[in-house]
């Protein structure tokens, strides 16, 4: 068994040790150091405790053939035929993956009456689409859709899988990883592959404050998730490419415990939380009317809006959307503030956005010290001209 | 009805930075608690009993010092607790600590239903709930945000789409995972602690499971490695665009299409 082995004698400093570990596995157990069941194995005390003071004991594992794994295959992320375009964009990195270990790109795709569908995904450089299409597939049910993936990965063997971390994304990879007693690393952000077909994976961990890097380098296939707008989309080539194959499944492999009931549209989510785009709004906006300006923007990226103090107390906005001291705190991955000047209380609640972007007029305005990208400029000369930029390369 | 609550210790806080030179992560403290998205799967479980009763067991895996968190949902209500802590079990991933607490499950009796939190504040993966599902051959409902009625046979549940709203009936025995905001969490109470305060926590280690194999455990069992831990970059871009609408107009379309904000 690996394990970690603790040599008493190299051990120079106990405390500057223990403090080394972060999960606190290191204890001093009557004046001698021992690792505890905390311990998550990620060797840091071994890289940066003294020279040999705690060693890597690694036992000889038989290794798997890992050329009996070929192909990266993506799980169409679909709810009744409509394809999620998280689909399209890990066909893009499955497809720049492939091409460094030469291998094919796979796209399997569950559901009922999805023969259509599946042919738009040939569009976009899959080299065959594997198909399950069947009447006890038409509602996502956990034990039918992991039924299918098994029998998909019996038969093709691929080497590495990719699944959009979706709602039924982060339901379905585990469950198929599981099965499989394979690796599966959650939201990844960079993908890359070694030439022996490891998958290199790094994620954030701890709510976004450390990243890490995983390898899942002795089980097959390796499963991966990845966010929506992580990756980007490849163009949709005219042609198409590639072959669909339909694949058939025992019947009764296809039961389930679970029964859907209905299936209802959402109305739009309000809160500024959790949004990952926002648009803030402040005095610079003139008048009330001139939101819907600022909400047609909103619908073309995506965002939702939100205010400063002096506009909800002006009584133009909910309470729930004002950003600050006093009202929520944000962290997008986007926010755009528009004619806000920037005060302490304001950015209070938004500094930790990922990218924030700021339109105001006056140069000298606060705001620019916080901002990533600063506007100077007069918000109703550029947000029309964005507005009308966007509609245009939307086709709209 | 028996229900079983899973919950993890998890550190006090996830401000972590990691020291660039050193790759050493420092931590304020040492402090732990429970995973604040588990709070919401035992309300849910506490709710559920004052409905149509039962019993309400919690389980954790994790070192000796998981205890406390066990303690503190008997102050919530938990009826009865149980720990998996083993020097072998340590290492983990989402697969080994799976197969540790559906063994473990085994080991205390199978419940009707199974409810985990959402995800953790550490590893947050959000997986662990699925793959215990699997491991027990169960069905399983993640993303749940309403209990809608609990039936003789099954429950019947709202599940939380990008887009839509599911509702499915789930036979038991199955597993949920829930969102957070379910169930506005209680406080744990001064009186419940009096009572419970020699209330037993039972621990069970590896010797105690059907599959003793040593190899599906800890890090021998978890065919995911963490290579190396950094910190994220973080976006130090400083630029003031001036000009005239146009220019401005199309830096900011540029940028907002490289940032992948508009397809
Ligand atoms: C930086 C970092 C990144 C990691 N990335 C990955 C990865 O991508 N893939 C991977 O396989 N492993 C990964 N791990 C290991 C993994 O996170 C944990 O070791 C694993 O034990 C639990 O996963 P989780 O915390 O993500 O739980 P989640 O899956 O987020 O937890 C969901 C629910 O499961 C229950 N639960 C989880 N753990 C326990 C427990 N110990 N006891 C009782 N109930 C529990 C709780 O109800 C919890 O709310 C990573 C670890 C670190 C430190
Ligand atoms: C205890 C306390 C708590 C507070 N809490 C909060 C809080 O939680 N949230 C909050 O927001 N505020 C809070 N405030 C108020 C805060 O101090 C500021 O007064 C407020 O944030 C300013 O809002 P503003 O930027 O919209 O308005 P202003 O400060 O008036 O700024 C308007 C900006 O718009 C620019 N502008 C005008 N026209 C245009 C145009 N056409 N194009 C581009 N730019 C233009 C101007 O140059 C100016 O910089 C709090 C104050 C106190 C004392
Ligand atoms: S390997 Fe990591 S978790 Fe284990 S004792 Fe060393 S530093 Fe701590």
């Amino acid at each position: 068994m690996a394990h970690l082995k603790v040599n008493q004698e190299k051990i120079t400093d106990k405390e500057q040790l223990i403090k080394i570990c972060p999960f606190g596995a290191i204890e001093e157990i009557n004046g001698k150091i021992e690792i505890g069941a905390a311990c998550k194995m990620c060797r840091l005390c071994v890289k940066k405790g003294p020279a040999g003071a705690i060693e890597y004991v690694e036992e000889d594992i038989p290794q798997i053939d890992k050329n009996k794994w070929k192909g990266i295959c993506v799980y169409v992320d679909h709810v009744e035929g409509n394809i999620h375009p998280v689909t399209f964009e890990l066909i893009g990195k499955a497809r720049e993956l492939a091409s460094k270990i030469n291998h094919p790109v796979y796209a399997v795709f569950i559901g009922e009456n999805i023969k259509d569908k599946a042919e738009e995904i040939l569009h976009y450089g899959v080299d065959e689409v594997f198909l399950y299409d069947n009447k006890e597939l038409v509602d996502f049910r956990i034990e039918p859709y992991t039924a299918c993936f098994e029998d998909f990965i019996n038969k093709i063997k691929p080497s590495i899988i990719l699944v959009g971390a979706t709602t039924v994304g982060r339901s379905l990879a585990p469950r198929v990883a599981a099965r499989f007693r394979t690796g599966l690393t959650a939201d990844c952000t960079v993908l890359d592959v070694k030439e022996n077909t490891d998958l290199v994976q790094i994620r954030p961990a701890f709510g976004g404050n450390i990243m890490a890097q995983i390898n899942t380098p002795n089980t097959r296939p390796q499963l991966a998730t990845v966010r929506y707008k992580v990756m980007s989309a490849p163009q949709r080539n005219d042609e198409k490419s590639g072959k669909i194959t339909l694949m058939d499944i025992e019947k009764e492999k296809l039961n389930s415990n679970i029964e859907v009931i209905s299936v209802t549209k959402k109305e739009k989510e309000v809160s500024i939380s959790d949004a990952e785009v926002i648009i803030a709004c402040g005095r610079g906006v003139k008048s009330q009317k001139d939101f819907e300006m600022i909400k047609e923007l909103c619908d073309l990226i995506g965002a939702q809006i939100a205010v400063t103090r002096p506009l909800i107390e002006a009584g133009w906005a909910d309470a729930k959307r004002q950003i600050g001291l006093s009202g929520r705190t944000v962290k997008p991955k986007l926010i755009i503030t528009c004619g806000i000047s920037g005060a302490v209380q304001f950015t209070a609640g938004m500094r930790g956005s990922d990218c924030i972007i700021a339109i105001n007029k006056d140069e000298k305005a606060p705001i620019f010290n916080v901002a990533h990208y600063g506007i100077v400029g007069d918000l109703y000369e550029v947000l029309p001209r964005l507005i009308e930029k966007i509609k245009v390369s939307k086709g709209a | 009805m028996d229900i079983l609550v899973l919950i993890k210790q998890v550190p006090g806080t996830n401000k972590v930075e990691v020291d660039e030179k050193t790759g050493v992560l420092k931590r304020d403290g040492v402090d732990s608690k429970m995973n604040p998205y588990d709070l919401y799967a035992l309300e849910t479980a506490l709710r559920i009993k004052q409905n149509k009763g039962g019993k309400i067991s919690v389980l954790s895996m994790g070192p000796p010092q998981a205890e406390s968190i066990i303690k503190e949902a008997y102050m919530m209500g938990a009826d009865d607790g149980a720990l998996l802590s083993d020097r072998k079990f340590a290492g983990a991933d989402v697969l080994a600590t799976s197969y540790t607490l559906s063994q473990g499950i085994k080991k205390i009796g199978k419940a009707d239903l199974i409810i985990c939190g959402k995800q953790t504040t550490d590893g947050d993966t959000a997986q662990v709930g699925p793959e215990i599902a699997e491991f027990l051959g169960i069905p399983h409902v993640a993303n749940v945000r309403k209990i809608i009625e609990i039936k003789e046979k099954s429950i019947v549940v709202e599940m939380d789409m990008p887009e839509t709203v599911e509702i499915v009936d789930i036979k038991f025995p199955c597993l949920i995972t829930v969102e957070k905001d379910i169930f506005q969490p209680r406080l744990p109470s001064y009186k419940k602690k009096l009572e419970t305060k020699d209330r037993e926590i039972k621990v069970f280690s590896l010797k105690d499971f059907d599959d003793k194999n040593e190899k599906k455990y800890g890090l021998n069992g978890s065919p995911t490695q963490v290579e190396r831990i950094f910190p994220p970059s973080v976006n130090n871009d400083k630029e003031i665009w001036q000009g005239n609408s146009d220019e401005l107009t199309e830096k900011l379309y540029k940028k907002l299409k490289d940032l992948k904000f508009i397809q």
